[in-house]
């Protein structure tokens, strides 16, 4: 009894330096933001006082909240599969003994460690009107002139496009380890039975990476809500908020208009949201995708 | 977060079966590399435009001379010395935070047997889901009542308890035999000598693991860094690139080009000197 008395006093001890700052910058914002949410934000003169679901409802009847939600969802939607499509593919080729192995692997995988902020900035060129490089390229085959960021129409697709491009190779190495650690024995068994390559990867190569799959699409989701800094670099969120996102909308609420009740109710959304992922992970697919 | 993968499989001597030779195999190739060059296209026009002089940034041609003009300029423009100066610290304290509070931690939830644990494990692991990146509004607000914004602490402490790395090294401790334990605790060894002396040498791959990642991450840093600082004095290279690239420069996409590369060079430099470290860090530090 009294050595798990010590014991006791022991662990906490030992977690209390790590506990103390995940409670003050985890766990206690996380409660504040909700407290906060049924308060008025704080004016010079007039301090917060408790409004009940007052900024719920001024949220409901924002169309730029509604509009960065469905802009989120499409930039999900965008994002998502097609890195870990693209992921997928860069795997299975950088896995067989192609041509200059080494330096493709390499050219995946470098946008991962360049800094979003950085690459932004280039890529903004590239989308630059009259005078970039996507714009001389289809000015080459006598393409009209087309402003991607600038139109309500192509700027989130730009958006979208430099996330794929910015992860895509990331989620790729965990494919690759995963497919390296597939038994050649399978594959052998598979061509005795005269599988096709293409059910050989069907069958048994794409069943097994399933966990693999399951932990890039977590990771996929949780980057589709708090990739932002290359709206900030590329577009500030227009034009006409094509491409706010819902943490971009927080920081703008927040930090420009200096509205933090309502930052803090929106930020509660964001919450509910990464918890909803949490439990679609831990309570439905960790289920089914362990059966080997 | 685990992405359950079981241990590479022994180099095959066997051939593949399904091995693409012959023509399959040079499509594939050509596929790859077409897609490889799409890749690096970004970098590699950055590195056009930054080695030559404005007037080439959109023309392409060979001979166009090279000069390092864009560097010097970009150099004399903004206090870069000073951002490298505000980043090396922050990754710095970050990391040496992360390292002893996660390794504390790590050996409580991993070789502790006592009661709150695995509520304190559940508490932890909530980190993974709720990232710092989305309490930006309250955790300012915190900062604000230390009065600390605009000071590198004030862009570390958010991050110094990482549930990222206490869980990476929990899993690292678990695997180490409770024989070693045991026999340096027969020795005579206190429970922080065991730690030092036993769990800590054999957990060094993680720790450079974790550490490549979390130097990588924290360099690249932007959102909250960018709204917690507003003086040179504390602001790190990624909000120092942004203020540079939008203030009034006019548009000089040479000299935007060669600071992006000056900013992003540190960690280009050393992923192509030790790409494989790099890449199996990525890879281990997710995987576990």
């Amino acid at each position: 009894m009294t050595n798990r008395a010590t014991a006791t006093i022991h662990g906490w001890l030992l977690l209390l330096p790590a506990m103390a700052c995940l409670a003050l910058f985890t766990h206690w914002p996380a409660v504040a933001s909700f407290v906060e949410s049924f308060y008025s934000t704080p004016k010079a003169r007039r301090p917060a006082r408790f409004v009940g679901l007052d900024n719920y409802q001024q949220m409901l009847a924002d169309p730029i909240f509604w509009k960065a939600l469905t802009n989120n969802l499409w930039f999900a939607l965008g994002t998502i599969p097609t890195s870990i499509a693209l992921a997928l593919l860069m795997a299975v080729w950088v896995n067989d003994r192609i041509a200059a192995r080494t330096l493709v692997r390499m050219a995946y995988f470098t946008p991962t460690i360049l800094p979003m902020i950085a690459v932004a900035n280039i890529w903004l060129f590239f989308f630059t009107p009259q005078y970039g490089l996507f714009e001389q390229m289809t000015g080459l085959f006598g393409a009209s002139s087309t402003n991607w960021l600038g139109s309500q129409d192509t700027a989130l697709y730009a958006i979208i496009i430099v996330a794929v491009w910015k992860e895509a190779g990331f989620f790729m190495i965990f494919y690759l380890a995963a497919l390296q650690a597939i038994p050649p024995s399978l594959g052998e068994a598979a061509a005795i039975e005269g599988a096709s390559r293409w059910t050989f990867f069907r069958r048994v190569q794409f069943p097994l990476l399933m966990p693999t799959t399951l932990f890039v699409l977590i990771n996929a989701v949780i980057n589709a809500f708090r990739t932002v800094d290359h709206i900030v670099v590329m577009t500030r969120g227009g034009p006409d908020n094509a491409t706010t996102l819902l943490l971009f909308y927080i920081y703008q609420v927040g930090f420009g208009f200096w509205d933090t009740a309502y930052a803090a109710t929106l930020t509660c959304v964001l919450l509910a949201l990464l918890a909803l992922v949490a439990f679609v992970q831990y309570g439905w697919l960790e289920r089914r995708t362990h059966y080997r | 977060m685990s992405a359950p993968v079981p241990p590479r499989a022994p180099a095959a001597t066997r051939t593949d079966p399904y091995s693409p030779k012959g023509l399959p195999l040079t499509l594939e190739s050509a596929g790859a590399i077409l897609l490889a060059l799409i890749w690096v296209l970004p970098l590699a026009y950055a590195v056009w435009a930054a080695f030559h002089p404005s007037e080439y940034t959109t023309r392409f041609v060979v001979t166009a001379p090279l000069t390092l003009d864009n560097f010097t300029r970009a150099w004399a423009a903004a206090p870069f010395a000073r951002y490298f100066l505000n980043t090396f610290i922050l990754v710095t304290m970050i990391l040496a935070f992360q390292l002893v509070l996660g390794t504390l931690a790590a050996y409580a939830l991993a070789r502790q047997d006592f009661w709150g644990r695995d509520l304190a494990f559940a508490l932890i692991l909530a980190q993974l889901m709720i990232m710092p990146d989305a309490l930006i509004v309250e955790n300012y607000r915190t900062l604000a009542k230390l009065n600390m914004v605009d000071t590198i602490p004030a862009i570390a402490l958010p991050y110094i308890a990482s549930a990222f790395g206490i869980f990476l090294l929990r899993q690292t401790f678990k695997t180490v035999p409770k024989e070693l334990d045991d026999a340096a605790r027969v020795e005579g060894a206190s429970p922080l000598q065991v730690l030092m002396k036993v769990y800590v040498p054999l957990a060094k791959p993680t720790y450079i693991a974790y550490g490549l990642v979390s130097v990588s991450y924290h360099w690249n840093n932007f959102l909250w860094p960018l709204i917690v600082t507003n003086s040179v004095e504390a602001r790190p290279l990624t909000v120092g690139l942004q203020v540079f690239s939008s203030s009034d420069q006019g548009i000089d996409w040479a000299v935007i080009c060669a600071a992006t590369l000056m900013t992003s060079a540190p960690l280009l430099i050393g992923f192509l000197l030790f790409q494989r470290q790099f890449v199996q860090s990525f890879m281990r530090a997710g995987i576990k």
